[in-house]
């Protein structure tokens, strides 16, 4: 099975953390939709997110995206702003196992960062990592998420896979 | 080829003989721990799944700390949701306000996690547990709620990273200034995926509590755990707890590890990380004199007894400088009745402090002292990414207990060498 996401990019640094992508102050909330209304409230550069996002869009970030605490919040959060993957340089370990549960596209992809700005079109190839600029043209490839952790994440999270 | 003590505990929960790094294992967890703010999201999972009952009711812990006493409405539905579900599944350790603490503090102290476990637990410092030789993960809510249904999960074996402390730590230099050194060094993302496995005589020196902080702190160095081998404090700690059996790991000596770090900390200053990193650390003696506004004693990193022993000492007859305030939070209530026993409330109330119920509280920036706009803090916790205590201006500095200490007295940061 291919999988391939085309969307715009919303880019942001390295060692992103959950608060920043998901605050603290929200985790009394439990309702994915009022939860969407605080993604990437306190990530710099980004303030305005909630309100540019669209369905299909991406998150391209530097090293270490989503360290920190363990709160599942910081993936429903993007999700249920309809953020079909996140490309990063690094993922931070609770943050990847996470998002492979809940069935949250990942690509580690090295020179990302670089590569892609916010507002570029971008194509990923989710199965082959390749990623193409729609916008330059240029393409990098990343690391393709593979094993068990492909398994759970193409069956749409842990739930389904295990129902499966 | 040897195996770490962390290949040896996934190895001995998943039935095999060995096990490798990068190995894909399906183990069996001793204990699946949460708390108010992820509990609520494992119940819908945990429903969702059309689970009816957990695996086992003795193995799970549920923990009032982040938003209680509950901090507002919305806080108070969260604990109700977690009471609601321990009464249904008949889980005795539920944790109610007045008889909670902060968990990473609590379940040790209950006798809840012993040398060789492997313990789950939806919050990313359940590593604080490898102090105890046992392997302990912060894993996120639906792997909590799939843990509680199968009493088991899917895990890959980490590779070990070595940190050996050797020579003879300085007065007022504790486990809190190597922890913070170690990830300085390391960086927030030195160890991602990782064990990290602390050794060395240093190590065997330091009292439990040091251990718990250095355990406690690996996440902030991205590991997926933090180790130690138990030993004789050790085993007096838990065998006063539990009567649970428990199983000693040792590293062997041909185990295999990605890196070794040795750091002689004879010379080691208090350590201080300033914003926005846990990384971004540096000897006191050049970060101080900076302006504070606020101190915290306390969280899952630093409110054991010792360490408000420690302050307290400091804090002995004098008083919270006039434009600070400092917040003492004991982690458990026990740790707060200790602490009453021991003369130690009265001295910091006497200095000037505020004693606040065990809780996560100020450390997520949840209650019990956010920062405002531009505010300075500086807190003995275990994060201090952009926001992360309260106003996205504001700005927070990690140390230790006497470092927090010395510098409330003087307003700012301090050397409590130098007092």
């Amino acid at each position: 099975m291919e999988t391939i996401f085309r969307g715009k990019a919303f880019k942001c640094g390295d060692d992103i953390d959950t608060d920043q992508i998901y605050h603290g102050q929200y985790l009394p909330l439990t309702d994915p939709k009022e939860m969407a209304k605080h993604a990437m409230e306190f990530v710099p550069g980004l303030e305005n997110f909630i309100n540019e996002v669209k369905p299909g869009d991406m998150v391209v970030a530097g090293r270490n995206f989503g360290c920190g605490s363990s709160r599942e919040h910081a993936v429903i959060c993007l999700k249920e702003n309809g953020v079909c993957c996140v490309i990063a340089e690094s993922f931070a370990r609770i943050f990847y196992r996470n998002a492979v549960n809940l069935g949250l596209a990942l690509l580690e992809c090295p020179g990302i960062s670089q590569f892609a700005e916010t507002g570029d079109s971008l194509e990923v190839n989710a199965s082959s990592g390749k990623v193409r600029s729609l916008s330059s043209g240029k393409e990098i490839e990343g690391h393709p998420i593979s094993g068990l952790e492909r398994e759970i994440t193409e069956a749409g999270g842990l739930l389904q896979f295990i129902k499966k | 080829m040897g195996m770490t003590i962390t290949e040896k505990i996934f190895a001995a929960h998943s039935g095999r003989d060995s096990v490798k790094p990068s190995e894909l294992v399906f183990a069996k967890v001793d204990l699946v721990m949460g708390t108010d703010v992820t509990v609520p999201l494992s119940v819908e999972v945990f429903n969702r799944m059309g689970a009816k009952e957990v695996f086992d009711p003795k193995k799970i812990a549920l923990v009032n700390d982040h938003f209680v006493p509950a901090k507002d409405v919305k806080a108070a539905g969260l604990s109700k949701i977690m009471r609601e579900f321990a009464r249904k599944q008949e889980i005795d350790n539920y944790f109610e306000v007045g008889r909670s603490g902060i968990c990473h503090a609590l379940l040790p102290e209950k006798g809840l996690v012993l040398p060789g476990d492997l313990v789950v637990g939806a919050d990313s410092h359940t590593c604080t547990y490898g102090a105890l030789g046992a392997f302990a993960t912060g894993v996120g809510s639906t792997d909590m709620a799939t843990s509680w249904a199968l009493g088991e999960n899917w895990f890959r074996i980490p590779p070990s990273i070595k940190i050996v402390y050797s020579g003879k730590l300085p007065e007022m230099v504790g486990g809190k200034d190597l922890i913070l050194y170690t990830i300085g060094q390391l960086g927030v993302d030195g160890a991602v995926y990782c064990s990290l496995e602390f050794t060395g005589e240093v190590v065997r020196q330091l009292p439990l509590s040091d251990r718990f902080t250095i355990c406690n702190m690996a996440i902030e160095a991205g590991a997926k755990g933090g180790i130690m081998e138990a030993d004789e404090k050790v085993t007096d700690y838990v065998t006063e707890r539990s009567t649970r059996e428990f199983t000693i790991y040792e590293s062997d000596e041909d185990a295999s590890y990605l890196k070794t770090y040795e750091f002689d900390v004879s010379d080691l200053e208090p350590q201080v990380a300033s914003p926005y990193l846990p990384s971004n650390v540096k000897p006191i003696s050049e970060v101080e004199p900076i302006k504070i506004d606020q101190v915290v004693i306390g969280s899952c990193t630093n409110g054991h007894l010792e360490d408000f022993r420690n302050a307290a000492q400091i804090l002995k007859g004098k008083k919270v400088h006039r434009d600070v305030r400092l917040i003492v939070i004991p982690s458990t209530q026990l740790i707060l009745q200790e602490m009453i026993s021991e003369g130690l409330i009265q001295v910091f109330i006497e200095a000037g402090a505020v004693i606040s119920p065990p809780t996560c509280g100020p450390c997520i920036g949840g209650h019990m002292g956010v920062l405002a706009e531009n505010e300075v803090g500086l807190y003995t916790t275990n994060r201090n990414f952009k926001g992360r205590n309260g106003h996205p201006t504001s700005r927070v500095y990690l140390c230790s207990p006497v470092v927090a200490a010395a510098s409330a007295i003087k307003g700012v940061i301090t050397d409590p060498r130098k007092l």
